[in-house]
């Protein structure tokens, strides 16, 4: 039977009351959001906080809305609420499809995507929905709010930037009007964590891509991201060719290492695969194909 | 500390380790064994209940998370005698082998019917890909839910017409 070591549990109600109790509580207490990654971590002692602060009932941490030329989505919005948000299907399908294919209906009816980010799990899809689209995190303290880019939250596996006392409360991606997105994802079974993964957009203007972002998860890409099939794609014209020699890149890119889930080789073919397909799909929607 | 908590419509007040689990609550505090606990590592979803009407694996949940919230287990799909007729569907359509992971499957069964009353064969198998079943092959897992949407329960307005 696996059970955490004993912890201390306070509930709070909103934002600031959540990091009052963090402060109150000390550096060992963690905040809980839908548990689905720290309980389990609990259950193995992996992760022994002294305390938990749960922001479940926090209801401003909630939600998914346009403001200005950004779409916030709050920090404690679960998994199903992405996958069936009608804003973010319009603007990005790289998050449904990306939905789609983490874990289980169950599991999403109670992950957070704000969660997610601050597992900082290598192999988590939507990190890599994230750096693909340079969105940020909005992170706040008793000192006020401050902004880090996703490219620069994650400092490791299991490490960000967000400091004791310190919560995440909101992830912003700037709308990007004519890109196309796509997510592709390769897993050994339903709900498990991707052998490789890549998501990505396109921005094609007279046959030309004028931006694009490409992200890859569970294959050591450093902050979930490939720069250099970036770089090698922006202004080429979007052609098959193009596309191939980007994820070449994506592929010789990423720092995978072989485990129970492959060879190395292995999984920068399969990132380079995915990439061309995810930037094929991509600029064909870009394109109104 | 101490936490209510309404498990099938009936409020329950326990003085619990905040560590306690939310499937250990259900089945050693309350003594309600229809909520299985399985592999313990939130895949198999045999410990699946409702809260607030929404299927959550209840071994990946702190029980004291669950306070002040509404709880619905297997227990409470029959209705005044009667079964469900996703519970029906398990017995007209042989959906259980050893049982194990029947009441997980019955509560996303409903759940997703709920949701959505005819879904196809590609949904209903989407719907239970959290639970896991060693014995059947799945086949009359889904037949049982295809079952259960092809023969609602008659409602009271119904029978009275």
């Amino acid at each position: 039977m696996q059970t955490p070591a004993l912890v201390d549990y306070a509930k709070a109600t909103s934002v600031a009351h959540a990091i009052e109790l963090l402060e109150q509580l000390g550096e060992d207490a963690r905040p809980v959001a839908g548990g689905h990654s720290l309980l389990p971590m609990m259950k193995l002692r992996l992760a022994s906080p002294e305390a938990l602060v749960d922001l479940n009932d926090i209801a401003e941490l909630v939600g998914i809305r346009v403001e200005g030329d950004e779409i916030v989505v709050g920090a404690m919005t679960r998994h199903r609420d992405i996958l069936s948000s009608a804003i973010l299907a319009e603007h990005y399908p790289i998050f449904r499809e990306a939905e789609h294919v983490i874990a289980d209906p169950i599991v999403r009816n109670r992950g957070t995507i704000g969660g997610s980010a601050c597992q900082a799990d290598p192999a988590a899809d939507l990190s890599a929905v994230g750096s693909a689209l340079r969105g940020t995190a909005v992170i706040q303290g008793s000192a006020g709010r401050r902004t880090v880019l996703l490219r620069e939250f994650h400092e490791g596996p299991y490490d960000t930037v967000i400091q004791p006392g310190e919560i995440l409360v909101e992830l912003r991606y700037p709308i990007r009007p004519g890109a196309g997105s796509a997510y592709e994802k390769v897993e050994r079974r339903a709900g498990d964590w991707g052998v490789a993964t890549a998501g990505v957009y396109v921005v094609v203007q007279d046959g030309i891509v004028t931006d694009c972002g490409i992200g890859n998860a569970a294959v050591g890409a450093e902050h979930y991201c490939s720069p250099g099939a970036e770089a090698a794609l922006i202004g080429k014209p979007a052609t098959e060719e193009s596309f191939a020699a980007a994820a070449a890149v994506a592929g010789q890119e990423c720092q995978p290492y072989a485990d129970q889930r492959g060879p190395e080789d292995y999984k920068r073919h399969l990132t380079t695969e995915l990439t061309l397909r995810a930037l094929r799909r991509a600029a064909a929607a870009s394109q109104g194909a | 500390m101490q936490v209510t908590i309404t498990v099938n419509g009936v409020e329950q007040t326990r003085d619990i380790e905040p560590r306690m689990l939310l499937v250990h609550f259900i089945r050693d505090e309350l003594q309600m064994r229809g909520t299985h606990w399985g592999c313990d590592t939130s895949n198999c979803g045999a410990c699946t209940l409702w809260i607030d009407d929404e299927p959550v694996k209840s071994c990946t949940q702190l029980a004291v998370m669950a306070d002040g919230k509404s709880i619905t287990t297997v227990e409470a799909l029959a209705k005044g005698g009667e079964l469900d007729p996703i519970q029906k569907g398990f017995m007209e359509c042989h959906g259980l082998q050893c049982g194990y992971c029947t009441p997980g499957m019955m509560m996303v069964g409903r759940a997703l019917l709920d949701e959505n009353p005819h879904p196809t064969e590609a949904e209903i198998r989407e719907g239970i890909s959290g639970n896991i079943c060693r014995c059947t092959g799945y086949k009359n897992i889904v037949a049982s839910i295809q079952w259960a949407a092809d023969n609602p329960a008659t409602t009271d307005a119904e029978v009275t017409a």
